[in-house]
């Protein structure tokens, strides 16, 4: 029923307090959070950075330009309109079709053109961000997820959670939405998260709601049939994030487009912790290799040195 | 590892310093560590208050001369920009202050600590002569009548009192006596003297104070004592009842009066009133000691009466910030606002638990229930704030007298509740069920509650009570713990459980 705080140790689970004080207290400054609270400034920079970001169709930054709302949309027929500084995905609004002002989300449900319009202006006013401060609108592309992924979501688009830590990718997982989550990729809500191997992108262990799961609730398919494509790209990605963040303690959220591989979603400075429970895997285990790897071998090492160290050293084959 | 070493000096110093001095005063002064000791000890602050008039001001306060077994313990005055003496007059000693030029509304304080050292009998007191006033032939012949139907009414001289307090007590008054009352211009109190003068029983006022704690603006009261038969008899002539009361401080008895104020006007005497929780044995000491003593110099007795009664609240305040980083680092309990929980418990102190229990959910739930139609009508957040304020003044308004009107007077207290913070809850409540769901609410929300009650609980023990406000020194080593707690890094109780699936023996 419990665990001993001995036992958790000897897993290396990475704790609240733990998390908080030693790693992104030590290794995320304050002053950097910014570029990753706010989507719009994470993907411009990532975008300087030359990696690969889901294409912006456009900003509404006040109520004001609502109205020009319809000549942005002109020609538009899948897009996703979302707050910059929303969490949890709050505030997500999918328009997967289009027949004129009649707009058609990804649950099947039709909306109009005002419908649409009212949705940005609450996200204008704050509804969905943190705190409720004003807020502005994204509207990008829509992603047409890998077709090897759709097996393993139901309606939502399926998001890999890689944690990385001074570069160097230590865990990931796939969250894939369910109908308990109400197409959503939050844990919280009831979508499943699968952990992956570092090595081969492929899945491990699956949960949904903290119980062990072997198929996917909705669909079917069995989980270890999952390998996600592209992984090196995936893992090479994220591993970018931190030269581009200089956040030492990341979680960034990436999606695979059927027409243009791995895209950065979003980053996050305060990583969960339930990444642990999908991978059956303590993270401070992997935490401290790296810590000693720093404090043993040279620092300067690029982005896909890292990416083949980290795949060596967290491969779940080997240990 | 640097910083948490420093933090381990720096938390360990704290602790050892608060707990030194704490010992120190222990120790070496004999402050009592638990409160079981203790012996009602009143602080007492005299405000004598008045307008300036032409000319010199002078004034004179007859200073108390406890009887019946009250004890001063030491006073003191305060008095910028008079000329200040003590007299020592014939049988009373008086304060004086004199100015020769004053321009604003002046306050005078005269502070002193006192306390009750057992229930004793009033002391001796000369026997005024009874001196009848001239009155009026009707009034003479209404006077004359009331005394002689007081006389076949009653036995003796007590007997002949107390009939003549009861009756007016429960305005049960004959013509005659009604007539005497009705003179305009006459007290209540020099009526009853003149009665009594007629009657030719020696009589004389006792004025002084009702002592309760936390009392502001307490006015002096009177009493009335007769002599009979070697002994004096007291009653207080506003409940008739018989008997020196055991809270009523003595200050003078006799007629004279205990204000003299020349060349100013609007004179007025108040007392503020605090209970104090040291026992005398050490109040003594400190006396003696506080002119040696830095450290008691600087305590909190040495502040006026009433900031020494906010700090008592305010002085809590650390044990509640305590709990609460007790409770979210260490067992991982979710709150909706951080500390939120404690000015919730302050509440509760004043409110008693259960009422204000009853009282947080009915509004906040009322509030919640209203401020669902306010998102509808999706307003600005500064707006929806504002209109939840109104909403939980509204609310508690019409709380107060819908218990009223049915008898519960103990809900009246809902005005302790902090009305900002309530607002924001339930804001951030209706936020929280919109966004995650009404599961959430009742785990933060319920969370929230919990740490309330259990910092109340921990604020409202006697023995923390008497430690933060005598000891606040102790404060210091609070801090060092919170520093240390600060940075623990370990597993929270929750997380025993998040984790449990580690707990399993199969990798």
């Amino acid at each position: 029923m419990w665990a001993w705080p001995k036992q958790l140790r000897e897993r290396g689970v990475l704790g609240m307090n733990s998390r908080n004080i030693d790693y992104i207290g030590r290794s995320n400054s304050r002053s950097l959070y910014p570029l990753v609270d706010n989507k719009l400034k994470t993907k411009k920079i990532a975008e300087e950075y030359g990696m690969s970001v889901p294409k912006l169709i456009g900003v509404v930054s006040m109520q004001n330009q609502l109205q020009k709302m319809k000549q942005l949309l002109q020609g538009h027929t899948r897009f996703v309109i979302k707050p910059a500084q929303g969490s949890g995905g709050k505030g997500i609004l999918v328009i997967t079709q289009r027949n004129g002002d009649e707009f058609i989300k990804s649950s099947g449900m039709v909306l109009d053109f005002h419908e649409v319009k009212h949705h940005t202006s609450n996200i204008l006013s704050g509804l969905y961000s943190l705190g409720g401060r004003p807020d502005v609108a994204m509207i990008e592309d829509l992603i047409d997820f890998d077709s090897t992924l759709s097996n393993y979501s139901y309606q939502g688009v399926p998001d890999i959670r890689v944690i990385v830590y001074q570069g160097y990718p230590v865990m990931a997982m796939i969250r894939c939405s369910t109908q308990a989550s109400d197409g959503k990729a939050n844990l919280h809500q009831g979508a499943v998260g699968l952990g992956l191997d570092l090595m081969t992108g492929r899945g491990v262990s699956a949960i949904q709601k903290g119980k062990s799961i072997s198929h996917h609730p909705d669909t079917g398919y069995s989980f270890d049939q999952l390998v996600v494509p592209h992984w090196d790209q995936v893992l090479t990605l994220a591993s970018g994030c931190y030269e581009m963040t200089k956040l030492g303690y990341i979680g960034a959220d990436i999606v695979l487009d059927q027409n243009n591989g791995p895209m950065v979603l979003e980053l996050n400075a305060r990583p969960g912790l339930a990444i642990q429970m999908a991978n059956q895997t303590g993270l401070k285990k992997r935490l401290q290799v790296i810590d000693n790897l720093i404090r043993t071998e040279h620092t300067d090492a690029t982005v896909e040195q890292r990416v083949q160290r980290a795949k060596q050293l967290f491969s779940q084959n080997i240990g | 590892m640097s910083s948490r070493i420093q933090i381990s000096i720096v938390a360990g110093l704290l602790i050892l310093l608060g707990l030194g001095l704490a010992l120190y005063k222990k120790i070496e002064l004999g402050f009592p560590l638990s409160p079981g000791e203790r012996q009602s000890v009143w602080t007492m602050e005299s405000k004598i208050s008045f307008k300036p008039a032409v000319g010199p001001v002078d004034i004179s306060l007859i200073l108390p001369e406890p009887d019946a077994g009250w004890v001063i313990l030491n006073d003191h005055f305060a008095s910028s920009g008079f000329n200040f003496s003590v007299e020592q007059g014939e049988s009373e000693r008086q304060a004086k202050w004199t100015s020769d030029v004053l321009n604003t509304s002046t306050t005078l304080y005269y502070k002193l600590d006192v306390y009750h050292s057992g229930k004793f009998d009033l002391g001796s007191s000369p026997v005024p002569a009874i001196a009848v006033p001239e009155l009026a032939v009707d009034q003479q012949v209404a006077m004359d009548r009331v005394v002689e139907l007081l006389r076949e009414q009653s036995s003796d001289v007590v007997s002949f009192t107390a009939v003549l307090l009861q009756q007016l007590v429960q305005e049960n008054l004959d013509q005659d006596m009604a007539f005497l009352f009705a003179k305009r211009g006459n007290s209540n109190l020099s009526v009853i003297m003149n009665i009594l003068a007629n009657a030719a029983i020696p009589a004389q006022t006792i004025k002084g104070v009702f002592l309760e704690d936390g009392r502001r603006r307490q006015q002096m009261d009177t009493l009335i004592e007769v002599y009979a038969g070697g002994n004096w008899y007291v009653f207080n002539p506003k409940t008739a009842e018989q008997g020196l009361p055991n809270n009523f401080f003595i200050w003078q008895r006799g007629d004279r009066s205990v204000l003299n104020v020349f060349g100013g006007k609007s004179s007025q005497l108040e007392f503020a009133i605090v209970e104090n929780t040291l026992p005398i044995k050490t109040i003594l000491s400190m006396e003696q000691k506080s002119k040696h003593w830095l450290l008691l110099d600087f305590s909190i007795y040495s502040l006026p009466v009433e900031q020494q009664g906010v700090l008592k609240g305010l002085l809590l305040i650390p044990v509640g910030a305590l709990v609460i980083v007790l409770l979210r680092v260490l067992v991982g309990l979710r709150t909706s606002g951080t500390f939120m929980p404690i000015l919730i418990a302050l509440a509760f102190i004043q409110t008693t638990l259960f009422t204000g229990l009853l009282i947080f959910l009915s509004v906040v739930s009322a509030g919640l229930w209203i401020r669902f139609y306010l998102s509808y009508l999706s307003l600005l957040l500064v707006a929806r704030i504002a209109a939840g304020v109104i909403v939980v003044i509204f609310l508690m308004s019409a709380l107060s007298i819908i218990s009223y009107k049915f008898g519960f007077e103990q809900f009246l207290t809902v005005t302790f509740l902090p009305v900002v913070i309530l607002a924001w809850t339930i804001e951030r409540m209706s936020i929280l069920w919109e966004e995650e769901g009404v599961r959430e609410v009742f785990i933060q929300g319920g969370g929230s509650l919990l740490a309330a009650v259990l910092a109340y609980l921990l604020m409202s023990v006697e023995l923390v009570k008497h430690l933060t406000f005598n000891f606040p020194e102790l404060m210091i080593s609070l801090l060092g713990v919170v520093l240390l707690l600060g940075k623990y890094n370990g597993y929270r109780l929750t997380e025993l459980y998040r984790f449990r699936e580690f707990g399993k023996s199969e990798l």
